[in-house]
């Protein structure tokens, strides 16, 4: 269960404040997905999250299953199961895609006292999971993401997330830069992923990845804090009537 | 009066007329001059004149030798012999060891199409016509024509194919001055792959020159390797002059020594030919290493390709001065030079001198340099998958200085680098 409580965090020079008392809990299973319009802080939201260091923390809580996530480290965040699928994944000219996601998985297991994985087995679950999003061979031996499209890109960023194994997936805008067809098979690579202890926190824009990715709850986010709360219905609403409503009732 | 030091400084403007203080290093030179047989007094003299190079020499402001050497050791002798492996197991060669300057090796019959010997003529100092050095000099090539007491020449007959490469064992044994020397003769249609690795003793002051001349259809890869002492000072030279249709790769890779300067001089003579010429570099504490490059393309047709990598760490400074010249006469050149470099502490230094001197006007040539840190971005982005921080820079810098590897063309010895690189990264912690 991942609880935020009253979270307030400005960028790091103190200058302006980006999340004002924000409160959000996702309960194991669920899938959350939160909307909002441009600049209502929900990338900042996913990045404090993950731990990316140029934010300042004001005040407040981040509990993984009771564990505070803002006193751990990014990769020890990552260790605990917290996992962030970037809107904008980065390209590492010269790093094999394979020897990343080695690295990676292996780098989890150790922190959390497992045993490293056998080369035959880890091969294996990259080629399955490589298979079902539709990633050819050719793509893991060049370098991360170098050359990728951005439909590709996506796709790695999901292949990654099965492979992590994570207990709370945050998905910032996967939906952004993605066609029709490349929209169905990252949502299918999300949805083969849903389970009753994995839950999943979808950053969107729009309504439309919420046809494929069918969401629990939805929240609407506007100035730094959730606005609104309520079933798969209100982004539907939300795509009817806009975020004016939302955006005026914290204003005033 | 007692003249002070200070009223001696080159800087006084009204002294400018004055003979500057010999260092001590210079003193040390100019004592051990007197062993120095007739043949070599030339050289020896105008490097006693000049003194060592420093900050208001162009090629040298970086690499003030004059302030850097602190002092020059005792002659090496001949005779001393050095026990255990080399620090480069791996690798399946034909190993000549050059200890303090001094060149030993078996007989074997696997010597088919090259030749081996010593000479003891005076080497090329720069002044004769076709030398493969700046004919304004180089100090540092003078220091060594001056010292050398013998010359290794290796000469491949022409078509032959050396597949063993020659592995150049360089030793310094102890705090002592050693100069070496060889001459590489390449005739048409030969191949040929050449690895110098230098191990300097703490306190020792190593300086080799190696001259390759390469003909016409010759593939031929050098690489140079720097695994010196930390205490140790290393100057070497490459001059090369390559003819037509051919190709030479030179790799350079460093992360020893506290002072060391490779210099590599280049032209083309003949058209159609192609050269690589890449390094990396990876230093840390106060490690002082230049690189310099003289890309000379004196007639049409020819491409180069340069590009360097340093990582640099503690209070280390890294030197790169590369410049590509292409003659009146030279269309149809084709030069590209990049040098990257990544500071990984506030008290790393990278001076980066790039330079163009472009005299034909149907040629693509460019230069670029870069210094920074790691992308913090990136970081985030390896750190956000599990990956701790040092874990993550490692992978990072793994990558940068494979990008200067890659142009190593044979695999045996690109592993054994990328090998050390990691061992480096390892004990960075």
């Amino acid at each position: 269960m991942l609880e935020i409580r009253n979270l307030h965090v400005a960028i790091e020079d103190g200058s302006k404040k980006i999340l004002n008392g924000l409160d959000l809990t996702i309960h194991n299973g669920e899938v959350a997905a939160i909307m909002g319009p441009n600049g209502s802080g929900k990338s900042t939201l996913s990045y404090v999250i993950a731990g990316k260091p140029d934010y300042e923390i004001l005040d407040g809580e981040i509990l993984l299953d009771g564990e505070n996530l803002l006193d751990m480290e990014p990769d020890a965040r990552a260790a605990a199961g917290v996992f962030l699928a970037f809107q904008y994944p980065l390209e590492i000219p010269g790093v094999a895609t394979m020897t990343f996601l080695k690295a990676a998985m292996n780098a989890q297991s150790r922190a959390r006292g497992e045993g490293e994985l056998k080369t035959p087995d880890f091969m294996r679950r990259v080629k399955m999971g490589a298979d079902k999003l539709g990633i050819p061979q050719e793509m893991l031996r060049r370098g991360l993401n170098v050359g990728f499209s951005g439909g590709e890109k996506k796709r790695m960023e999901i292949l990654q997330m099965a492979l992590l194994e994570p207990s709370i997936a945050i998905l910032d805008e996967t939906d952004s830069g993605l066609d029709i067809d490349a929209l169905k098979i990252v949502s299918e690579g999300v949805n083969a992923l849903r389970s009753a202890d994995r839950s999943f926190l979808v950053i969107t824009h729009y309504q439309r990845l919420l046809n494929y990715i069918v969401p629990d709850t939805v929240h609407v986010m506007s100035k730094g804090r959730i606005v609104k709360t309520g079933g798969k219905a209100l982004a539907l609403e939300l795509e009817a009537n806009g975020y004016a409503d939302y955006v005026s009732n914290v204003a005033a | 009066m007692p003249i002070t030091s200070r009223t001696l400084r080159r800087e006084d403007p009204l002294m400018a007329s004055v003979t500057p203080l010999k260092t001590a290093a210079e003193l040390a030179l100019i004592a051990q001059g007197a062993s120095v047989p007739a043949l070599r007094q030339p050289a020896f003299e105008r490097f006693a004149t000049a003194g060592l190079p420093h900050r208001r020499i162009e090629a040298y402001h970086y690499t003030d030798l004059r302030a850097l050497l602190k002092d020059a050791p005792p002659l090496a002798k001949a005779g001393a012999v050095v026990s255990g492996a080399s620090l480069w197991d791996g690798l399946d060669a034909f190993v000549v060891a050059i200890i303090d300057g001094h060149a030993t090796w078996a007989q074997s019959d696997e010597l088919v199409g090259i030749s081996i010997n010593l000479k003891s003529d005076a080497p090329d100092d720069g002044l004769a016509a076709d030398s493969v050095f700046p004919t304004e000099g180089d100090p540092i090539v003078a220091l060594n024509a001056a010292f050398v007491d013998q010359t290794l020449h290796l000469a491949v007959a022409g078509g032959a194919v050396i597949d063993k490469p020659i592995h150049l064992r360089c030793v310094t044994t102890g705090a002592v001055s050693a100069y070496g020397r060889v001459v590489v003769e390449i005739a048409d249609g030969a191949k040929l792959t050449l690895v110098e690795t230098h191990e300097g003793a703490k306190g020792g002051l190593a300086n080799s020159v190696v001259e390759v001349v390469v003909g016409d259809d010759v593939h031929f890869d050098h690489v140079r390797v720097n695994l010196a002492d930390p205490q140790a000072t290393l100057l070497t030279t490459l001059g090369g002059r390559m003819g037509a249709r051919s190709t030479v790769t030179s790799g350079n890779f460093v992360t020893g020594s506290a002072l060391s300067r490779h210099q590599v001089f280049l032209r083309f003579e003949g058209e159609g030919s192609n050269a690589t010429i890449s390094g990396a570099s990876l230093l840390k504490d106060r490690q002082h290493v230049d690189t310099t490059l003289v890309v000379d393309h004196a007639v049409p047709e020819c491409v180069s390709r340069e590009h360097f990598a340093h990582v640099l760490d503690g209070e280390a400074t890294g030197v790169f001065q590369g410049k590509i010249i292409v003659r009146p006469h030279a269309q149809q050149t084709d030069g590209k030079m990049m040098s990257r470099a990544v500071l990984l502490a506030d008290g790393a230094t990278m001076n980066n001198k790039p330079e163009l001197e472009i005299f034909a006007d149907d040629v693509q040539c460019g230069h670029g340099a870069t210094v920074g840190a790691l992308d913090d971005d990136l970081l985030f982005y390896l750190r956000a998958r599990g990956l701790p921080k040092p874990e993550a820079e490692a992978l990072m810098l793994q990558a940068f200085v494979g990008e200067a590897l890659e142009m190593i063309p044979q695999e045996g010895v690109r592993e054994t680098l990328e090998a050390l690189t990691e061992t480096w990264l390892k004990a960075r912690g």
